[in-house]
């Protein structure tokens, strides 16, 4: 690869890159996020590509289809997601055994493959084309959207559509001031959970005085159910390196970090990558284009932290040390990565950088609420059809997340709550459906943007049980350095589990509510000052479920263990044996035309046999708050004498 | 886990001290865990008082201070795999396998954690068994899941 010493070398590089493109030539975008490659999409490829030789258009001389092995477009639930190219057929559920007939019918005979369309569950219609599948129609795709379109490993991809052009424009054409100000007239807010205007934070580092500055990408993505900064990183890692390099133009920075999860190795891979090839071509190092600018990156990997998150903490692991927060101010800005001003910004953050330089702040603006621009990646995640990653505006109602690019509730089940913000955020029931999703919107209802997680819940979901899912995962990552926050989590984990083991009593709640404001008001960093946001918020919206665990030792939604027991319906159980050979603790009794009889004494509670009877039977019952009726007796129990 | 091949790693990183968390990844990546001896080598070669180690081991959930089994399950307990019945599937593998998160059994078959999230929400709850994914997965089918470990 040549080193780019200019602008015009890198339009001419990239001019090549083009002329050797044949856009009307086939390309099979297959993801292979993290998500499709657990569903297969790995044997996919290998499939296809089998099938190609096989079919003789694999000559190495003319290779008449391309295969792109790309980042996460979103459609997760419908995964292995392939997309053909140039028509943009989108195939979904693909196997590989679906290879073959792929490139028979639609690569070789132009022909669509019905049965691997996406069809609409209420109107049975197929969707042909991506943008025509209903999941994607109501998003606006301006980060993810790329996802499909790129070899992530590929630095030509990136340039083909248009990458680094912002990095062109900023570095050729703007005094680092202007991009300041581009960025600050767009009102980008950080997209990493509290929502700081970026250009702000920005100008703080910039006007610090220090000539080494330090710019880091938080790509430390801890909330449970969360994973749109893995697809973008995944996915699309040089729009986050053009981002990077951009914000550290403005600042005066010439070193930056990328923190990422280890959770996540084919994000700390691939952009690993991209920073070889940035190198390589000379977007990275000395005298980038030739402006005279320098600017050097390091991958940093997390061991595994939540708190980490937190700006605080992600530097001082950047430092080698334990990340373990420290009060601001100083913040970041003035005093950050070794005791040098920094600026961190979440990954999304850093991404949309490079479209609000390419397309202007009026651009920007144009997209969202007064407060809240640009648009935002939710991660649409539990009881919802359409599990994946939405890109939607800022604005859109939580009833269009859900309903419309969603899908809805599977199984006809009733909705109940959507959690958003992660641990740190609260659960938004269903009467503010029709809230518009922006920062200080979702705050006033007590939960909060969070960095985009969006966890749908149905009826089958108890509420004091999330609150201590939540409170516990909080305990687990409290670094235990402040004591508000350490022992005001442990204390209020220690009553929810007792409500829900039934040994809650009168006060509790009460008692929920002062620990919780102690702990919110007296914490030194957002770990423990947002802790109490899951707790608040079920109690403001759901009283009645821990009322019916502390009065009525019932778990309305039939989750919580203590409280609930299994019961077979003697008139329903038709002796078919599936739950007693699954029952992993032999506490079902029963025979061949013998009616079963679960041993409350031997029972778990695992609800396997609830899980595995047939539906057409329906005979286990989930019982709560009431006792559980005696057993008939064994006489009864014979079902071959009553058909007789 | 041999000193020659912990100092390669330590000068791949230019025995800086503020690369420790990297450079006990990287062991552990080797070496699976992190062995006393190999603790003590880092702290020697990188001038780190072993406190200042074990404090960063020991804050850090990624690292192992015991030896892991020929398979690590990993499940998923993250809320999206938590609302679809994580909790379940952690209690029926805890049961086949007799062991808790963060224990290997006597035969060193399997290691048993679980992780805050994979990032799979789409296909929870979630197991992950040496790096390779099972999605949508139930109490009696981790069972058949198990079955082909060895």
């Amino acid at each position: 690869m040549p080193r780019i010493k200019s602008p015009a070398e890198l339009e001419e590089f990239r001019k090549g890159i083009l002329s050797k493109r044949d856009p009307q030539k086939p390309c099979i975008a297959v993801c292979t996020g993290t998500g499709c490659i657990a569903l297969g999409a790995a044997e996919v490829v290998a499939a296809l590509r089998e099938e190609i030789k096989k079919q003789g258009l694999g000559a190495e001389v003319d290779v008449k289809v391309d295969i792109r092995e790309t980042g996460c477009p979103g459609f997760c639930e419908q995964g292995p997601v392939i997309v053909i190219y140039p028509e943009e057929i989108c195939y979904l559920q693909v196997k590989p055994d679906d290879a073959k007939e792929i490139i028979a019918e639609t690569i070789l005979a132009k022909k669509v493959i019905d049965r691997l369309l996406y069809v609409d569950p209420v109107s049975k219609e197929k969707s042909i084309r991506e943008s025509d599948v209903p999941f994607y129609k109501n998003q606006t795709r301006l980060l993810i959207g790329n996802n499909i379109k790129l070899d992530p490993k590929s630095i030509e991809d990136y340039l083909a559509v248009g990458g680094y052009t912002a990095l062109v424009k900023a570095l050729a054409g703007m005094k680092p001031e202007q991009v300041l100000d581009v960025v600050k007239d767009s009102n980008i807010r950080g997209r990493g959970g509290a929502g700081f205007p970026a250009g702000k934070k920005w100008e703080f580092a910039r006007n610090s005085p220090g000539d080494t500055k330090y710019v880091v990408v938080n790509a430390d993505e801890g909330d449970p159910g969360a994973f749109m900064d893995r697809a973008l990183l995944e996915g699309n890692p040089h729009a986050v390196l053009e981002g990077l390099l951009i914000g550290a133009y403005a600042i005066g920075a010439h070193e930056g970090f990328l923190y990422v999860r280890q959770e996540y190795p084919l994000a700390v891979d691939n952009v690993t990558i991209a920073i070889r090839a940035a190198e390589d071509l000379g977007l990275l190092g000395k005298n980038i284009l030739g402006s005279g600018f320098d600017f050097s990156v390091k991958v940093h990997r997390g061991a595994g932290a939540f708190v980490c998150g937190e700006e605080t903490a992600l530097l001082r692991s950047l430092e080698g040390k334990p990340g373990e927060p420290v009060a601001r101010p100083p913040y970041p800005a003035v005093k950050g990565l070794w005791n040098k001003p920094t600026n961190i910004n979440n990954v999304e953050t850093w991404a949309n950088i490079p479209l609000i330089i390419n397309k202007g702040s009026k651009f920007f603006t144009s997209i969202g609420t007064e407060k809240s621009k640009g648009t935002k990646i939710f991660s649409l995640v539990g009881k919802v059809k359409n599990t994946g990653l939405v890109e939607v505006p800022m604005g859109i109602t939580l009833r269009d997340i859900i309903y419309k690019v969603g899908g809805g509730i599977p199984g006809e089940k009733k909705f109940k709550a959507v959690q958003t913000g992660g641990p740190s955020g609260g659960c938004i029931p269903e009467e503010y459906l029709d809230m518009s999703v922006d920062f200080d919107e979702l705050a006033k209802v007590g939960a909060i943007m969070g960095s985009g997680g969006m966890i749908v819940m149905d009826e089958d979901t108890c509420m004091v049980d999330v609150a201590r899912y939540f409170l516990n995962f909080l305990s687990d990552e409290s670094c235990g350095k402040c004591t508000p926050c350490r022992e005001g989590i442990r204390q209020m984990l220690k009553i929810l589990t007792n409500i829900s083991q039934g040994k809650g009593k009168e006060g509790d709640v009460e008692l929920l509510e002062t620990l919780a404001e102690t702990t919110r008001d007296a914490s030194l960093c957002a770990l423990g000052g947002s802790a109490p946001n899951p707790v608040l918020s079920t109690i403001r919206y759901f009283k009645d479920e821990y009322d019916a665990h502390i009065k009525d030792k019932k778990c309305p939604a039939f989750v919580c263990k203590e409280l609930i027991s299994f019961y077979i319906d003697p008139d329903k159980c038709s002796a078919c044996m599936i739950c007693l050979r699954k029952c992993p603790v032999d506490a079902i009794i029963g025979g061949k035309k013998q009616i079963h009889v679960i041993d409350q004494e031997k029972c778990t509670n695992c609800g396997t046999c609830f899980e595995v009877c047939p539906s057409r039977f329906g005979a286990v019952r989930r019982l709560s708050g009431e006792p559980v009726p005696a057993p008939i007796p064994e006489e009864a129990r014979n079902l071959a004498g009553e058909s007789k | 886990m041999e000193n020659d091949q912990i100092d390669k790693i330590i000068e791949k990183h230019q025995s800086d001290a503020s690369s420790l968390i990297q450079i006990l990844l990287e062991i552990q990546r080797e070496n699976r865990w992190l062995p006393k001896d190999a603790i003590e080598r880092v702290g020697e070669r990188l001038e780190v008082p072993l406190s200042r180690i074990q404090h960063i081991v020991t804050f850090y959930k990624a690292f192992n201070l015991l030896p892991k089994g020929r398979h690590e399950i990993h499940i998923c307990t993250g809320t999206a795999c938590h609302v679809r019945g994580a909790p379940r599937l952690l209690d029926s593998v805890q049961d086949l396998t007799g062991i808790k998160p963060g224990e290997t059994d006597m035969d060193m078959k399997f290691s048993l954690e679980t992780v805050g999230c994979v990032g799979c929400c789409a296909l929870g709850p979630v197991m992950v068994i040496d790096g390779k994914y099972h999605g949508k997965m139930g109490p009696s089918k981790s069972e058949d899941v198990l079955k082909n470990y060895e």
